[in-house]
């Protein structure tokens, strides 16, 4: 197609036996917003870091105004017309707002001392433009967290950029600080600009794209308006399921007496951006509680809380006391555990080692026991006990994880997204362990996922957690009609 | 901040001060501080790439021994003018340099440093093999010296640092400081924003050698000898490093100060004997705790807050 500024063509990126990235391509037109959206792990990313040459990709071609820049080192495709807003940076602290975005003006020179008057100019035009005027020699450690979006932002636009790409745009901002970011992006609609939005779900860029490109673990799903994709069958199934069955068991939350694990009225604090607001969740004995919500929600930062890894405000109690005081050890002591996100194996160590160092403070015959239990919970995992847990594939990975922190015995196991970038034969495996513990132990389980298909089936209770805050809270079998749209 | 006419002000009346100082110490502790002033030197090329370009190089001896032996061994193989072995051993310092930094800087995060490091010992052992045109262990003396006078040879320092303070602290204020201030904090983001990381961190690290080369040879010639534990050993190499950390990362000028300050400390408890070190590693250590933004840095901090 001849007008696209952006054209990305059989996109293809792997990392060692992981395919990030498989035959992605679109086209995206002067003056046109592109949404591309996937869950977490969908590759989603890496497209984007392909497109701006932070990672090399190994297929395909990237063409900005005709120009194929695929395989280019990062500035040189700056240079051609590519401007990221990435969503963490680290700006210049000793500088001013002012110098942070005069930086990104300068030539890539060695021998140009100073910059030129007209830098600077054009420097304070760009800050007017999206609205840091009045902050312009302030220092960014002083700045409120929309400002230092805003920086962000001023620096990307300052080379005036043809294709601009902006990683997750709306992420900790407030309902009214969104409207006004939404305006801005709009606002390279008229300058002309190719515009790629990189984010978890089509709910949130709606309002600003003109299409949306949605992938799955690494390959194209659906493509077409906002309304077209939220419709498209595969990205419902993706993001919400098919037809889920659900096996609540209701009598366990109406036995009376304290609540097992009771977090009332939790909010965290990162730097500037509020991770958690007023969270209040109880879970009882032998429930399976699943919280569910999007990648940025506040999932992990909540199970940080509770495993004492987070400063918060409120309380959070276990067994009716207070575990303010306690630290994270006494806490996993206590019988709270977390399988956190990115798994934390010790990758050089045999299967059988990582096992063992979880069960470090049984006794022999218990630890063996336990283990032997383990490994008929996942067989897989009796197959690979002499191998380095390194060299597992994501899902085997994943099962040692679960496998490792059920060897300390929890009271409550608490699941961080078990089903992060996996794919879906392994998440039946899983699924099937949990029935599995659900039916044949007393274990009480806190499970965090996005994705609504894994933790609905086996869920007691669900709450959905959605910008910091629980916006639902209730039955599994309700959740398709009561809290599904609001997931796409 | 400290910035403006009273930074000037005060450097101004510093420099003066320590000019004026031949007229008022003993010619014992002139000596001290003209060996002070080449350490303030090594100090500012070295914070130039930690504290800007955000590579640690432990090494910076590699770079002043190779500028260091040059300039003598150039001296007594043909005896040029002193200035001309001076250049000499500032131009052998940056190809030394280069040739490490080309390859190092491929390698990512603690990597480069370690490289450095092996640097030193490659020099040092290089050094002691080649005895024969090096002087080995015992070192070598050589011809010429920049002066007989200790007032000249203080003055001489004092110069030598202030002119090489001040092109290091402009270039470090200037658009290319800024570009390698947010290459060494995020690279990432600085490619992205179309500057060749690679290009300016190597640049740094030319004009660091170069620096560093140039001090290392003047230091020979002030004290007319030249040996492995003077200019090579990996214990001057973490001398520098602290100095540079105690005067302040990111400042330049810090390092020229914590130089001093170290030198003279070395100085003053030097009658403790063998708890000298101690203490001035226990001082190095606490200001690195407590002040991790060095004795410049925390000024600098203290009123930018105010």
């Amino acid at each position: 197609m001849s007008g696209a500024l952006l054209q990305v063509e059989g996109l293809h990126k792997r990392f060692g036996g992981l395919v990030a990235v498989k035959n992605i391509g679109f086209d995206i037109r002067a003056g046109e917003i592109l949404g591309l959206i996937g869950p977490n792990g969908s590759g989603k990313s890496t497209v984007m870091k392909l497109i701006m040459g932070i990672e090399r990709p190994d297929q395909g071609a990237v063409r900005v105004a005709g120009t194929d820049v695929a395989g280019w080192p990062a500035h040189r495709i700056a240079r051609a017309g590519v401007g990221i807003v990435f969503q963490h940076s680290r700006p210049l602290h000793r500088q001013t707002v002012l110098e942070n975005i005069k930086l990104a003006l300068l030539p890539d020179s060695l021998l140009r001392l100073a910059a030129g008057a007209h830098v600077e100019a054009r420097a304070r035009e760009i800050a007017e433009r999206v609205g840091l005027e009045r902050v312009l020699h302030r220092h960014p450690p002083t700045l409120p967290f929309p400002d230092l979006r805003r920086m962000e932002l001023a620096k990307a636009i300052a080379r005036d950029p043809q294709v601009v790409l902006v990683d997750e745009p709306f992420a900790g901002l407030t309902a009214a600080e969104v409207a006004t970011f939404s305006a801005l992006i709009a606002s390279f609609r008229e300058q002309g600009r190719a515009v790629l939005l990189v984010d978890h779900n089509v709910k949130g860029v709606a309002a600003v794209v003109d299409r949306v490109f949605a992938m799955y673990l690494g390959e194209p799903i659906a493509e077409g308006s906002a309304s077209e994709v939220m419709a498209n069958e595969t990205v419902r199934r993706v993001y919400l399921g098919g037809t889920i069955e659900t096996h609540a068991r209701p009598e366990l939350d109406k036995r009376g007496g304290p609540p097992l694990l009771d977090v009332r009225d939790v909010s965290v604090l990162y730097g500037k951006a509020q991770a958690l607001q007023g969270v209040s969740l109880h879970v009882r004995e032998q429930e399976f509680v699943s919280v569910v919500g999007l990648n940025g929600a506040g999932k992990t930062t909540l199970f940080n809380a509770i495993s004492g890894l987070v400063p918060y405000t409120g309380t959070i109690a276990w067994g009716g006391e207070p575990l303010r005081s306690r630290g994270p050890g006494a806490i996993a002591r206590a019988g709270i555990v977390q399988c956190p996100e990115n798994r934390e194996l010790f990758g050089s160590m045999s299967v059988q080692e990582n096992l063992e160092l979880g069960g470090q403070h049984l006794s022999p015959a218990e630890r063996q026991g336990q283990l032997d239990w383990l490994l008929n919970l996942f067989p897989i995992l009796r197959e690979r006990q002499r191998q380095a847990a390194g060299t597992l594939s994501g899902g085997e990975q994943q099962m040692l994880a679960i496998a490792r922190a059920l060897m300390m015995k929890p009271r409550l196991l608490i699941l961080d997204e078990p089903t992060l970038g996996l794919a879906p034969v392994i998440l039946e495996q899983l699924s099937n362990a949990l029935a599995e513990l659900r039916r044949t132990t007393r274990i009480t389980l806190l499970l965090g996922e996005q994705n609504v298909t894994f933790a609905l089936p086996h869920a007691d209770r669900v709450y959905v957690l959605e910008h910091a805050r629980f916006v639902w809270e209730g039955d599994p079998a309700r959740f398709a009609e009561e809290a599904g749209t609001g997931y796409l | 901040m400290l910035r403006g006419p009273a930074l000037w002000i005060v450097l101004l009346v510093v420099i003066a001060v320590a000019a004026a100082m031949p007229l008022w110490v003993s010619a014992y502790i002139l000596g001290v501080l003209t060996v002070a002033w080449y350490f303030g030197v090594f100090a500012m090329s070295w914070d130039l790439l930690f504290g800007f370009a955000g590579e640690v190089n432990f090494g910076p001896t590699f770079l002043i021994g190779l500028g260091a032996y040059a300039a003598a061994m150039l001296d007594n193989a043909l005896g040029p003018p002193i200035f001309v072995c001076v250049l000499a051993g500032g131009v052998v310092a940056m190809l030394g340099g280069l040739l490490l930094a080309v390859p190092a800087l491929r390698l990512s995060g603690p990597y480069f440093g370690l490289i450095t490091l092996v640097a030193v010992l490659l020099l040092q052992n290089a050094i002691v093999i080649f005895a024969s045109i090096t002087g080995g262990e015992i070192g070598m003396n050589v011809n010429d010296v920049l002066s007989i006078d200790a007032n000249i040879n203080y003055w001489i320092g004092l110069a030598f640092l202030v002119v090489c303070g001040a092109i290091l602290f402009g270039l470090s204020r200037s658009a290319i400081g800024l570009i390698l201030q947010a290459s060494g904090q995020d690279k990432i983001e600085a490619a992205a924003l179309g500057f060749n990381v690679t290009k300016h961190k190597l640049a740094a690290f030319c004009v660091s050698a170069l620096f560093s080369g140039l001090a290392g040879a003047m230091l020979v010639f002030y004290q007319g000898t030249v040996s492995v534990d003077s200019v090579v050993d990996l214990s001057i190499a973490v001398q520098i490093i602290i100095a540079a950390v105690l005067g302040g990362r990111r400042t330049i000028l810090g390092a020229a100060i914590g130089a001093a300050c170290l030198i003279l400390a070395g100085e003053l408890l030097r009658p403790l004997g063998q708890l000298n070190t101690f203490v001035v590693a226990a001082v190095a250590l606490a200001v690195i705790l407590f002040f991790p933004d060095g004795l410049l840095g925390q000024l600098l901090r203290g009123r930018a807050r105010a």
